[in-house]
């Protein structure tokens, strides 16, 4: 396969006796996309990106880059560079030292060194402080001259490990935006580690969500959301209903109210669980017309949140847990009082079969 | 009454005379607090250094008195003679090769213990400091046992078919017996530097293609400067003072700035000389610590 930046094959890692960081990891990442490892602290998506950048070897399995085999390659013989999430500006140098520290190791001409770091800097607005140390940016600027130091070498494929973590969220939306610009300007296959969500569904162009060591599930953002195939990836990522039914024959399940509902085909008996995102919900008021062909359960609204631009209602619809229903503020909508008595419905295809 | 003023004056706005006043209190606990080791200091260490200082510009009557009387700077000036440039130079000699061979010995264990585990390293660090559990002077004597004519060295080198190695009573003796001594003041700083270090940045330096020979060059010993400087003052400026290495395993055979000083209080009974020996000794102690904490401060 010639266009993947990246191939892991059945790669296991572990540290010590009784830790195992990442197992059984096949991972294919296409060249030239942003590719974002999601997941909660200590489920292994770091230790992945540090096996691709050389600073961990891994106990099974094999890396590749651009189909050459990693092995034991140290970093600094890899055709990668890394983003690191505490920024590890070297103190003692000023930024254009350490923007220029790569091209200084790889013995770039002095000349080019000069236009190049320049270049970048300009590019990524601290044209005017090149000669500022470290300690004298803001956590932003400190940000970007990260990125700078790694974008001057052009590596075949930049590993960013939660890069924005640190930063205020006014400043991590504009920085999203600015490094999604700047991935698709410059074509270099990023690989994004993040445990926030919305930011790996805005910026990249396929998520691994990875769990305990495992990838769980690797998809384009809209697959990830609208398609999780796990529980977990399901609940992870946004707000979800998921509650259980048994199948009792291919295409309806029984809910533990009694009530039956059209569930997407596959399954042909036994017991599942079925997700539902709470904007995929509708409520509708007694005696309003509910569209055709929708699912629908009687329910009770048990409570009311108000978020400014939307409602969440929780109803109780008789299942063991409430149902969460987000809706839109708008006047013609309209609001639904506690206690007052609602259908709620759904369109079959809205409803996601996962497994545990 | 005295109540209701206090809980008027809790209750009052804070104005910039109430903060002085605050502040002004916290001051003055944190005086009090520091007040015995401020009256230890003054009695035992700036009151004798006034002394030193006095007596160095007394002078000394022909039976070795000294005469806190006909004050002059006789005594310093006799610090120019060759003599006290010979002992001096061969002080100074002495004292940076001890601090040199100290870091050079001392830097590779104490990143070797930084980087083991936290129970390895608890146990290297005892392991640094179980030496300081015996009397100096026992252990330095041991020196003397080991390097001596018939002593564990000769013998080695018997074994070896050699001959027996002439150390004791050497100038490689007496070096020998500084690094021994001073080792740990130079290890442990320097540990306490490397242990600190934040090796994401030697990652860095690794993920844009330095060795691990650059990497150490370009990060990892620029960031443990701050140990370097204090160590090879911990163990520079004892030993250009050192006396009881040189007595023991020197065998006063070279006169070091130590035994020259001691001599002008107890043999040659010259306190006003041995006074300004000490005090010029101090002063160029002071400007090289001075010089080097400069230096060792620019290259971070």
């Amino acid at each position: 396969m010639a266009d993947a930046a990246v191939e892991l094959v059945g790669v296991r890692k572990e540290f010590g006796d009784d830790v195992v960081a990442v197992d059984s990891m096949d991972l294919t990442i296409r060249d030239g996309e942003f590719f974002s490892l999601l997941g909660p602290s200590g489920c292994g998506k770091t230790t992945t990106l540090r096996m691709i950048a050389g600073f961990e070897y891994p106990t099974e399995g094999s890396v590749r880059i651009h189909g050459v085999e990693m092995g034991l390659m140290p970093p600094n013989q890899r055709p990668v560079n890394t983003v690191f999430q505490s920024y590890a500006l070297v103190p003692h140098m000023t930024v254009f030292e350490n923007v220029a520290f790569g091209l200084q190791m790889k013995r770039v001409a002095k000349a080019d060194i000069e236009s190049r770091v320049r270049r970048v800097l300009d590019q990524v607005q601290l044209g005017g402080r090149a000669e500022a140390r470290p300690s004298q940016l803001s956590g932003g600027m400190q940000q970007r001259v990260a990125l700078a130091r790694a974008l001057v070498n052009e590596p075949e494929v930049l590993l960013l490990d939660e890069p924005l973590g640190a930063l205020d969220l006014k400043l991590r939306q504009s920085m999203q935006l600015e490094l999604k610009d700047l991935q698709s300007r410059v074509g270099i296959t990023f690989v994004y580690v993040t445990h926030d969500q919305e930011e790996a569904l805005t910026m990249s162009d396929r998520i691994g969500v990875m769990s305990e060591g495992r990838l769980l599930q690797v998809g384009d953002s809209q697959e990830i959301y609208e398609r999780p195939k796990s529980r977990f990836v399901a609940d992870f990522i946004g707000d979800i209903n998921i509650f259980e039914a048994v199948v009792t024959k291919e295409g309806v399940a029984k809910l533990d109210n009694g009530a039956e509902v059209r569930v997407p085909d596959g399954p042909t008996g036994g017991k599942i669980a079925l997700a539902l995102r709470p904007e995929r919900l509708a409520l509708h008021r007694q005696g309003e017309d509910v569209p055709p062909g929708r699912n629908r359960l009687g329910a009770r609204i048990a409570r009311r949140t108000y978020y400014g631009d939307v409602f969440y209602y929780d109803v109780d619809a008789g299942l063991d847990q409430l149902l969460e229903v987000k809706e839109e503020n708008r006047p013609e909508i309209g609001t639904h009082d506690v206690g007052s008595e609602v259908t709620v419905s759904w369109s079959v295809e809205a409803a996601n079969v996962v497994s545990e | 009454m005295a109540k209701t003023t206090r809980a008027a004056a809790a209750a009052a706005p804070v104005t910039p005379e109430l903060e002085e006043s605050a502040a002004r209190a916290e001051s003055r606990r944190g005086f009090l607090i520091s007040l015995p080791a401020y009256i230890y200091l003054v009695l035992l260490f700036a009151v004798p250094l006034v002394l030193v200082l006095v007596y160095s510009f007394a002078s000394r009557s022909s039976t070795g008195l000294t005469l806190l009387e006909n004050w002059n700077i006789d005594s310093y000036r006799r610090l120019f003679s060759p003599l006290v440039a010979e002992i001096a130079v061969r002080s100074f000699v002495l004292a940076t090769l001890t601090t040199l061979v100290c870091l050079l010995l001392s830097y590779p264990f104490a990143y070797y213990i930084a980087t083991r585990s936290a129970r390895a390293r608890n146990i290297l660090l005892v392991m640094v400091m179980i030496p300081f559990w015996s009397n100096f002077l026992v252990r330095t004597y041991a020196w003397r046992v080991i390097l001596g004519n018939d002593g564990l060295v000769s013998q080695i080198s018997r074994l070896l078919g050699g001959d027996e190695v002439r150390v004791l009573f050497t100038n490689t003796a007496v070096l020998i017996g500084l690094v021994y001594g001073f080792m740990p003041f130079m290890v442990l700083p320097l540990y306490a530097a490397i242990e600190r270090l934040d090796w994401g940045l030697v990652e860095a330096a690794r993920d844009l293609y330095a060795n691990g020979w650059t990497a150490f060059r370009k990060v990892t010993l620029p960031l443990s400067m701050p140990g370097v400087v204090a160590g090879s003052i911990l163990v520079f400026i004892p030993s250009l003072g050192a006396y009881v290495t040189p007595a023991i395993l020197g065998g006063g055979r070279s006169i070091l700035l130590g035994d020259y000083i001691v001599s002008q209080f107890l043999t040659a009974r010259n306190w006003p000389f041995g006074s300004a020996l000490s005090i010029a000794v101090m002063a160029v102690m002071l400007l090289a610590t001075v010089f080097y904490f400069r230096a060792g401060a620019k290259t971070l």
